[in-house]
């Protein structure tokens, strides 16, 4: 092993190899704390679903279903130029790996853009905001009020973990501007991908459960 | 170097993966104003698996990690499906079966 080798190993790890495979567990071990983090809230979601269906539908067509399928086309656009920065990563192209870093930066932020200027602002308009001005006429107006609680808690949490996303992608951008990374060592650009794909998943089941699964065709 | 670190995917490949899942968010979507009763629910669910499977298998890896990795990975999904299966299986089942007379 040669010498800048031997330094970008670190002393508990045999190899590179090794060194990049507990990196990569680390991350999955956090990410199922992850998947069972947003699985409490769509146990929950489920149960209430089923005890209160009719007005869970009437719920799910409030949202925009538009901006919703536009938010889920920037994900998946972000998570196609992220899997595409590990691959400059991987190859050690600096150049490659700081544009599609900022590409996928910039995809990040217009889903935000899209899901607060647009989206949450629309039902805060149509007084669908529950705690702070849900107005509703309708038989089942405390079951609504409901669904729009699951829709703000899982929407909100969702995008507190773009912005720690976004947060994380910045941080990255400016590592590989100083030259951070090379073809041996790219592991934070990796698990860093591994989280926004898995934000990516996130959505992937939101969108369904909120916003398509309630009778659009009535 | 890297390659004995980790596998390297064509390029080629990601874009079919994206294109994939663009085209099942068109399904998705569509499937959404036709009218399949229980179904529209099964099938939105169904394609939202399909959709995760290729992020996970692609876009992570999984497809080329090693066994260690994927344990944590199925373990994960699979906890998920214990909370919510035997959650609902609760609330489904409520009144069907009424208590004994000596209850």
């Amino acid at each position: 092993m040669s010498e800048a080798h031997a330094t970008l190993v670190a002393e508990q790890f045999d190899d590179l190899a090794q060194q990049h495979q507990a990196a990569s567990l680390g991350m999955w071990v956090f990410l199922a704390t992850e998947v069972l983090f947003f699985g409490g809230l769509l146990a929950s979601y489920t149960i209430y679903r089923y005890l209160y269906l009719p007005a869970f539908e009437v719920g799910s067509r409030h949202l925009e279903v538009v901006w919703g399928a536009t938010n889920t086309v920037v994900l998946i656009c972000s998570s196609l130029t992220m899997a595409l920065a590990v691959r400059a990563a991987q190859l050690g192209k600096k150049k490659h790996l700081i544009s599609f870093l900022v590409v996928t930066l910039i995809f990040g932020l217009m889903f935000l853009f899209i899901k607060f200027a647009f989206e949450w602002r629309h039902e805060y308009l149509d007084h669908l905001a529950p705690g702070i001005n849900f107005d509703f006429a309708g038989p089942q107006a405390r079951h609504v009020e409901l669904f729009m609680v699951f829709y703000f808690i899982l929407t909100g949490l969702h995008a507190l973990h773009m912005i720690i996303g976004v947060g994380v992608l910045t941080g990255l951008i400016i590592m590989a501007s100083r030259n951070a990374f090379s073809k041996d060592r790219f592991n934070a650009v990796e698990i860093a991908g591994l989280y926004w794909h898995f934000v990516d998943i996130v959505w992937i089941f939101l969108f369904p459960l909120l916003y398509l699964i309630g009778g659009r065709y009535s | 170097m890297s390659e004995l670190i980790s596998h390297i995917e064509n390029k080629r490949l990601y874009f079919v993966i994206w294109a994939l899942l663009l085209c099942f968010t068109a399904l998705t979507t569509g499937v959404a104003f036709i009218d399949l009763g229980a179904m529209n629910t099964v099938v939105a669910l169904a394609i939202a698996v399909c959709k995760a499977a290729l992020v996970v298998l692609f876009f992570m890896h999984v497809r080329h990690s090693e066994g260690l990795v994927r344990v944590v990975v199925v373990g994960a999904f699979f906890w998920l499906l214990i909370l919510i299966v035997i959650s609902i299986s609760d609330f489904a089942t409520r009144g069907l079966v009424r208590n004994p007379h000596w209850l």
